[in-house]
């Protein structure tokens, strides 16, 4: 390639890489992925309560957005369980110290419950370092043990954090109230009220298309705002579809950045003493590896991971609660089962596990019992299992039908737990958890490298430098 | 820490030793012996600027058994020194003890100088002391050279910073790239270069006892404790093997070798310490062992 005179053009590098990528099928495997759950939700829009294009666009809105947030907790518990083998099993924990920090740095200081008035960046600094703490906090103790303790004190935990957000002891309290050299500040969790999250990170999306985003309803439309609505608006699509839909690419770019991150760290020496640890701890220490000092950091960083996780799914709403199903046990299995359907150990995996735990166990059945609602049901359903249950002596299914419709919600716990069982039985390391994600920075079998002078070095950085054809357009003739 | 090369290390030392009159005789085993064996009923007194690994006393009790119990021992550096014994007689024991896997009731370890009793197993490999296990521990789903790539100490990407940052990981990438040459020379040593892309899991149990071998020898250590590492290795390879120890040994690195091959032992070891039911019976060389009339009713029996 050398020869060929002049840099490379950087455009030709980038289109490279995408190319190895692609090739590689990890961005073309998540895209054909996700073009099968669009189709799929399509459908489902299409055939449920007619809402035509704006009901189409609007499922797919929420498909992607719930695929998001999944995908981003799924990479951070990734980077414990499937890296390092730590089992931590209170995400919800984590997530919920991450939101409520941030709550409280930017909450107003005149609101009730009072905040610090701060801005957005440093809530989501703060909410993180704060999520990042706890991790140490709770790590530094249980790391030492077995790893079985691990999980018992991280479950423990999450629960400890929620029932004192819920408790009203810390309703409203003031800190360094008995430090006199410090100022008062007073804060407050609000208890089960909740807290008021005016300054979220939804208002700089909505700043795009609002003057007045904290209240687009008070205000009017930006120039762009009134352009990207107003043609969206034209095919049918709501107002605020069109603001989710650019929360949720933000979103996107914060799974990017999470997948970049974890990349990174796993295709390093770093990682690889992280794997030597899940596979044999003893091991990594008989190589001279300290093992806690490893993994106290990546618990930290999972931690603060899934800080922003929480914050960048619980806060949009503009208020929380400690009743909130995020911050709930559930929340951590459902994360975990996500994990296990792509892959333990697969940060692809990991993506695609969160997409369709998100959209077949998640999203799915609320879509399809909006279907069955439409066609099949008619009437008012029993309020009651009895009442259900009752005319099938008359051997009447429909009041059941209608009833189990209607009580999705916990269907989707047995869906949860059939899927489990089929997982365990048919295919125990999820759909990626096989593959071999070599921990090193640089391809480890190209070891003729350095040996040979003339041999190409197409890419400087990021993707694999390997012997494969690096230029599948551009120089693809020079090779001849 | 780590950028102490096992080398200059043991040039260090054998620089200590020159300003002592009769250090060129050194290599040579049988000088000392005839002036010490006489003393001490079994054991022969090294002097301690030539051991590399000096035990005192050692103890451990696991409940009512004393797996350890006062193991004495020293071993000369730039020597293969045998430890044999029959089952149970406490070997692994001691080699958990001497690596901080256990921490040991009474006694004292000391490497190269240093008090390293009670330090945790990796500060311990961080020394330059490493050892290989009884029951080859791969990490199984790591592949054969992830597995050596692993070993070496001090790499700088293995600072959670270096290896994320992009003006730092250009850095980490070098050393990965001289890491790798190192790791396919092993492997191509160890012939066990066609399976580099497997998993350490799917080895067979002699290729894994080959590949802990290559993955102890990456970590650059001034000391090899080897628990049985020819276990199902099948003979040729053995002898190389054995070659590429003397090789080492002569470059200046020390082995203590857990074997039951007694030929093997008896060929290859310049000394052997004998353990039986968690105390040293006997410590020599094998020519010395063999004769003794303790060891050959513990353990030998008929068979030599």
């Amino acid at each position: 390639m050398s020869e060929s005179g002049g840099p490379p053009a950087t455009g030709g590098t980038v289109v490279d890489r995408l190319g190895a990528k692609l090739r590689e099928g990890d961005a073309g495997l998540i895209a054909l992925v996700m073009a099968g759950i669009y189709v799929l939700f399509t459908i489902f829009a299409i055939l449920g309560p007619s809402q035509g294009v704006g009901g189409v666009v609007a499922a797919l809105q929420a498909v992607t957005f719930w695929t998001a947030l999944y995908a981003m907790l799924v990479l951070a518990l990734n980077l414990h369980w499937g890296y390092a083998g730590l089992f931590n099993i209170g995400v919800a924990g984590f997530m919920a110290v991450g939101v409520y920090t941030f709550a409280a740095i930017t909450a107003p200081t005149g609101g009730s419950p009072p905040g610090l008035g701060l801005p957005l960046w440093v809530g989501v600094v703060g909410g993180m370092l704060m999520a990042a703490v706890a991790g140490a906090v709770v790590a530094l103790p249980a790391l030492r043990l077995r790893a079985d303790y691990l999980a018992i004190v991280t479950v423990a935990f999450s629960e400890i954090v929620r029932l004192t957000l819920l408790s009203t002891t810390f309703q409203q309290f003031t800190l360094f109230a008995n430090v006199s050299f410090l100022p008062n500040v007073p804060l407050g969790t609000g208890a089960g009220r909740g807290i008021n999250i005016p300054i979220n990170p939804t208002i700089p999306v909505k700043s795009l298309y609002y003057t007045n985003p904290s209240n687009p309803a008070s205000g009017s439309r930006t120039a762009l705002g009134d352009a990207v609505i107003s043609a969206f608006g034209a095919v049918g699509i709501r107002e605020t579809v069109v603001v989710s839909l650019t929360y949720t690419l933000v979103l996107i770019a914060f799974v990017a950045g999470f997948y970049w991150l974890l990349r990174r760290i796993g295709n390093s020496p770093f990682g690889r003493v992280l794997k030597a640890i899940r596979e044999d701890e003893l091991v990594a220490n008989s190589l001279g590896k300290d093992t806690r000092l490893f993994k106290v950091k990546v618990f930290m960083v999972g931690c603060a991971l899934m800080g922003l996780g929480g914050i960048l799914w619980e806060t949009q709403k503009g208020y929380t609660d400690p009743t909130a199903t995020t911050f709930l046990p559930i929340q951590t299995f459902y994360i975990f089962i996500a994990l296990m359907i792509g892959g333990a150990g697969s940060n692809t995996g990991s993506v695609l596990g969160g997409g369709l735990f998100a959209s077949l166990l998640f999203l799915g059945p609320q879509y399809v019992s909006r279907i069955f609602s439409k066609y099949f049901v008619s009437g008012d359903a029993p309020s009651t299992i009895v009442g259900a249950l009752g005319p099938l002596g008359a051997a009447d299914p429909g009041p059941l039908f209608a009833y189990t419709l209607q009580n999705i919600s916990a269907l989707r716990f047995v869906l949860v737990g059939v899927v489990l069982i089929l997982l365990m039985q048919f295919r125990p390391t999820g759909l990626l958890g096989h593959r071999k994600e070599v921990a090193a920075s640089i391809d480890l079998l190209d070891r003729n490298e350095r040996a040979d002078p003339d041999a190409p070095r197409p890419a400087t950085d990021g993707g694999r430098v390997g012997d494969r054809d690096p230029a599948p357009t551009e120089r693809g003739d020079r090779d001849e | 820490m780590s950028d102490d090369r096992p080398t200059a290390e043991t040039a260090d030392a054998t620089g200590a030793t020159v300003a002592e009159p009769d250090a060129s005789a050194e290599p040579d085993p049988d000088h000392d012996d005839g002036a010490t064996t006489t003393g001490t009923a079994d054991r022969d007194e090294l002097d301690p600027a030539d051991a590399s690994l000096v035990v005192e006393d050692l103890a451990k009790r696991f409940g009512g058994i004393d797996a350890v119990d006062g193991v004495s021992f020293s071993v000369e550096r730039g020597t293969l020194t045998g430890l044999i014994g029959p089952n149970g007689a406490g070997k692994s024991t001691t080699f958990d003890l001497i690596t901080g896997v256990h921490d040991p009731d009474g006694g004292r370890v000391t490497f190269e100088g240093r008090d390293v009793t009670g330090y945790r197993t990796a500060e311990i490999a961080d020394e330059g002391l490493v050892r290989t296990f009884q029951i080859a521990r791969e990490l199984e789903e790591m592949t054969v050279l992830e597995n050596l790539m692993l070993a070496p100490r001090g790499q700088s990407g293995e600072k959670l910073l270096n290896a994320v940052t992009p003006g730092l990981r250009g850095r980490v990438r070098e050393e990965e790239r001289e890491l790798r040459e190192r790791v396919w020379e092993t492997l191509e040593l160890f012939e066990i270069d066609h399976l580099a892309e497997e998993y350490a899991g799917n080895l067979s149990g002699g290729q894994r006892k080959l590949l802990e071998l290559a993955r102890a020898l990456m970590v650059d250590p001034s000391m090899l404790l080897l628990d049985e590492p020819f276990a199902g290795v099948n003979p040729t390879l053995e002898e190389k093997l054995l070659d590429r120890i003397h090789e080492l040994r002569e470059g200046g690195l020390t082995f203590l070798l857990v074997e039951h091959d007694m030929n093997l032992i008896m060929e290859h070891c310049e000394r052997v310490i004998v353990m039986h039911q968690g105390q040293v019976l006997a410590e020599g060389p094998p020519a010395e062992i063999r004769s003794n009339e303790r060891v050959i009713d513990a353990y030998l029996g008929e068979d030599v």
